[in-house]
C-alpha cells in the first residue's frame, strides 16, 4: 500500500467520521427539540424510540409545527419544505432519517 | 328551495340507494331517513317556532340533527362552533337576540335560555310547517373578542352545490372539520342534499381511531385543511383510506401538500376551495397546481371576483346578507366583500400572499397580532412586543414574538426570562395563539403615527 492510498483512506474515514458526527448531533437536536416542546407544551412525551410512531408520540401537530421552527434556526434545515420529497415521515426514526437526509 | 328537512326528503326519493345513508359518529349514527321523517324533539317542537335559537351541541351529530329540524320552523339557527369561550356567550346571545337553546347536553344550558334537549329522533314528525325561510347565523373566527355572527340562509349556504346525477356512484363523505364552522358545513349540506353518507369525529378523538373509522366507512370523498392534510400524511392509518376525491379548503394549498397527496393517492381527483365564512364558497381548482387560474377574476356569474388594493374581492349570491347586532357592513357599495385575503397576481395565475392586517392563520385558525401582543406586554418584564407570521410547513403558519426588555429585564437570564413570558402567555391565550417562537430584540420601529410598524417588520 502506497502512501498516497493510506492518505486518502484517512481522508476518507474523516469524512464519514464528519458525516457520522453529523448525523448523530442532529439525532440529539432533534431528542432535545422532542423533549423540550413536550415540557413547555405540557404534553406527556412517549419514550423516544425509532419505531415510535409520530402521532402516538404524545405530541400535537402544534408541537409539531414548533419543532419544525425551531429545527430551522438551529440546524438550518427544512427538509418539509424541500419540494422533491413529497412523503411525510411516520415514525420517529424516519423523522430523524428526513433530517439527516436534508443535511448531506 | 324548501327547508333542508325537505330537502333531504327530495334526495332520498331520488336515489333508492340512498336510504342507507347515514351520519356516522364513534359511538352512533343516524340515519338520514329517521332524520327526515322523524323528531328528537317531540311536541317541544312547536314551543321552537319562530324563535332565535342558539345551537350548543357537545357533538357535531347532535348540531346536524338540530340543523335538520330547525331550518324552516325557527326564525334564525345560530350555530355555536365547539371553541367558543363561555364569557362571549351573553354578548353572541344578545347579538342574535337569542330567546331559546337546543343541545344534546343538558349541561350545556346557559343564561337562563329556554332548553330544549334532542333525543334521538323517534317519533314521526308531526305537521309543524317549517315554511321559513330561516336564517343560519354562523360564527366568523379570528375576531379578537366577541366573534361576529354571520348572516346566511339554506339557499345561500348550498348554492355551490351541484345537483348528483341520479346514476352517480354513491358517496361516503368524510371531513376532518368540524361541521359547525362553514368549511365543515359545506360537507355536512353536500352529504345531507347529495342522500349521501358523512362521517364526523368526536371531540377528543385520536387521528388514527378517526382514520379506522373512515376507512371502515369507505369514505370516497375526505376534506379538510392544508394542516389537517399535512397532519393526516404523518399517519400511518392514512393509507388505510382510499378515496377518490380529496379536498382541501380554508388555508392556502401549497404546491408541496397538493403533490404529497397526489403521490399518496395517485387514483384521486384532487382539489382546493376557496371559500370564506363572509363570502361563501368562492371556487374550485381541479388542475392540481397551486393558486388559482386568472381567468377566472372578472368573470360575470353567480360568484363575480375582483382584486382591489391586491386583496380578493367577491359578490356573491352565495354571500352572507351581514352582521348580526353589528353596524359594520359587510360589503361595499357595489356589493363586494373584501375577503382580506391578498392575492398577487404571476402570468396567467393568481397566489395567495396571506391575510391584510397580519392575520395569523395557524392550520386554519385565525390570530390577531395584537391580542397575542395585548397577552405579551401584560409581562412585568416586557417593555413592548411585536407579533408576526411565521411561515411553517406544517401549520401554514406560527405566531412569532419579538419582545423589548424593559431595563430590569436585562440582567436576568434569557432563557428563564423567556420561559415566563411564555408561560404567561399560554395562560391567558388558546395554544395556537401563544408565541411558538420568542426571540428579544433591542428595539422595534415604531411609525410616524406612533403604532407599531408592521410593514417592515
Amino acid at each position: 500500500m502506497t502512501q498516497t492510498s493510506i492518505a486518502r483512506d484517512d481522508a476518507t474515514l474523516d469524512t464519514a467520521r464528519n458525516v457520522l458526527s453529523g448525523a448523530s448531533l442532529i439525532r440529539e437536536a432533534i431528542e432535545h427539540q422532542f423533549e423540550a416542546v413536550a415540557r413547555a407544551q405540557d404534553k406527556r412525551l412517549a419514550p423516544l424510540s425509532d419505531d415510535l410512531i409520530l402521532l402516538e408520540s404524545g405530541l400535537d401537530s402544534l408541537c409539531f409545527a414548533i419543532i419544525v421552527a425551531e429545527l430551522e434556526d438551529r440546524l438550518n434545515l427544512d427538509p418539509f419544505s424541500a419540494a422533491e420529497d413529497v412523503y411525510f415521515p411516520v415514525t420517529f426514526g424516519e423523522f430523524i432519517d428526513f433530517y439527516q437526509r436534508a443535511a448531506v | 328551495m324548501g327547508c333542508l328537512r325537505q330537502a333531504v326528503a327530495h334526495a332520498l326519493a331520488r336515489d333508492a340507494r340512498a336510504t342507507s345513508a347515514r351520519l356516522m359518529g364513534a359511538t352512533g349514527g343516524l340515519a338520514l331517513v329517521d332524520l327526515v321523517a322523524r323528531t328528537g324533539l317531540g311536541e317541544a317542537r312547536a314551543g321552537l317556532a319562530g324563535r332565535s335559537v342558539l345551537i350548543r351541541t357537545r357533538s357535531q351529530m347532535g348540531a346536524a340533527q338540530a340543523l335538520v329540524e330547525l331550518d324552516g320552523l325557527a326564525a334564525r339557527l345560530v350555530l355555536c362552533p365547539p371553541d367558543v369561550a363561555a364569557e362571549h356567550l351573553p354578548a353572541v346571545i344578545e347579538r342574535a337576540q337569542v330567546d331559546a337553546l337546543v343541545t344534546d347536553d343538558e349541561a350545556l344550558a346557559c343564561h337562563g335560555l329556554p332548553t330544549y334537549v334532542l333525543a334521538a329522533p323517534s317519533e314521526p314528525v308531526t305537521e309543524v310547517a317549517e315554511t321559513r325561510t330561516s336564517e343560519w347565523l354562523m360564527f366568523t373566527s379570528g375576531t379578537t373578542g366577541v366573534p361576529k355572527l354571520v348572516i346566511h340562509t339554506l339557499a345561500g349556504l348550498t348554492g355551490a352545490i351541484a345537483p348528483r346525477a341520479p346514476d352517480a356512484e354513491p358517496v361516503v363523505w368524510g371531513t376532518f372539520y368540524d361541521i359547525r364552522r362553514y368549511g365543515g358545513l359545506q360537507i355536512l349540506l353536500r352529504a345531507l342534499t347529495g342522500g349521501s353518507s358523512l362521517v364526523l369525529s368526536e371531540a377528543g378523538e385520536p387521528t388514527a381511531a378517526f382514520l379506522a373509522r373512515l376507512a371502515a366507512a369507505g369514505v370516497t370523498h375526505q376534506t379538510g385543511t392544508p394542516s389537517h392534510w399535512r397532519w393526516a400524511l404523518m399517519n400511518p392509518e392514512l393509507a388505510l383510506i382510499q378515496p377518490r376525491y380529496v379536498r382541501l379548503s380554508g388555508e392556502i394549498a401549497d404546491q408541496a401538500v397538493l403533490d404529497s397527496l397526489k403521490a399518496f393517492f395517485p387514483q384521486a381527483a384532487i382539489g382546493h376551495a376557496y371559500a370564506s365564512t363572509e363570502a361563501g364558497v368562492g371556487f374550485e381548482v381541479n388542475d392540481g397546481r397551486e393558486g388559482f387560474p386568472a381567468s377566472l377574476i372578472g368573470v360575470d356569474g353567480p360568484v363575480r371576483m375582483k382584486i382591489e388594493d391586491g386583496s380578493l374581492r367577491i359578490r356573491s349570491s352565495r354571500a352572507a346578507s351581514g352582521y348580526a347586532g353589528a353596524e359594520a357592513a359587510l360589503a361595499d357599495g357595489d356589493g363586494f366583500i373584501d375577503t382580506g385575503d391578498m392575492v398577487e397576481q404571476r402570468g396567467d395565475r393568481c397566489f395567495f400572499t396571506g391575510r391584510r392586517g397580519g392575520v395569523i392563520n395557524v392550520g386554519g385558525l385565525k390570530v390577531h397580532p395584537e391580542e397575542v401582543e395585548a397577552a405579551l406586554n401584560r409581562h412585568p418584564m416586557v417593555r413592548m412586543a411585536l407579533v408576526k407570521a411565521r411561515r411553517n410547513p406544517l401549520t401554514g403558519a406560527l405566531v412569532a414574538a419579538e419582545v423589548v426588555r424593559t431595563d430590569a429585564a436585562l440582567a436576568m437570564d434569557e432563557a428563564e426570562l423567556k420561559s415566563s413570558i411564555l408561560a404567561l402567555c399560554r395562560e391567558t391565550l388558546a395554544p395556537h395563539k401563544a408565541p411558538a417562537v420568542l426571540k428579544f430584540v433591542d428595539s422595534l420601529a415604531v411609525t410616524a403615527g406612533g403604532k407599531l410598524d408592521r410593514q417592515h417588520a
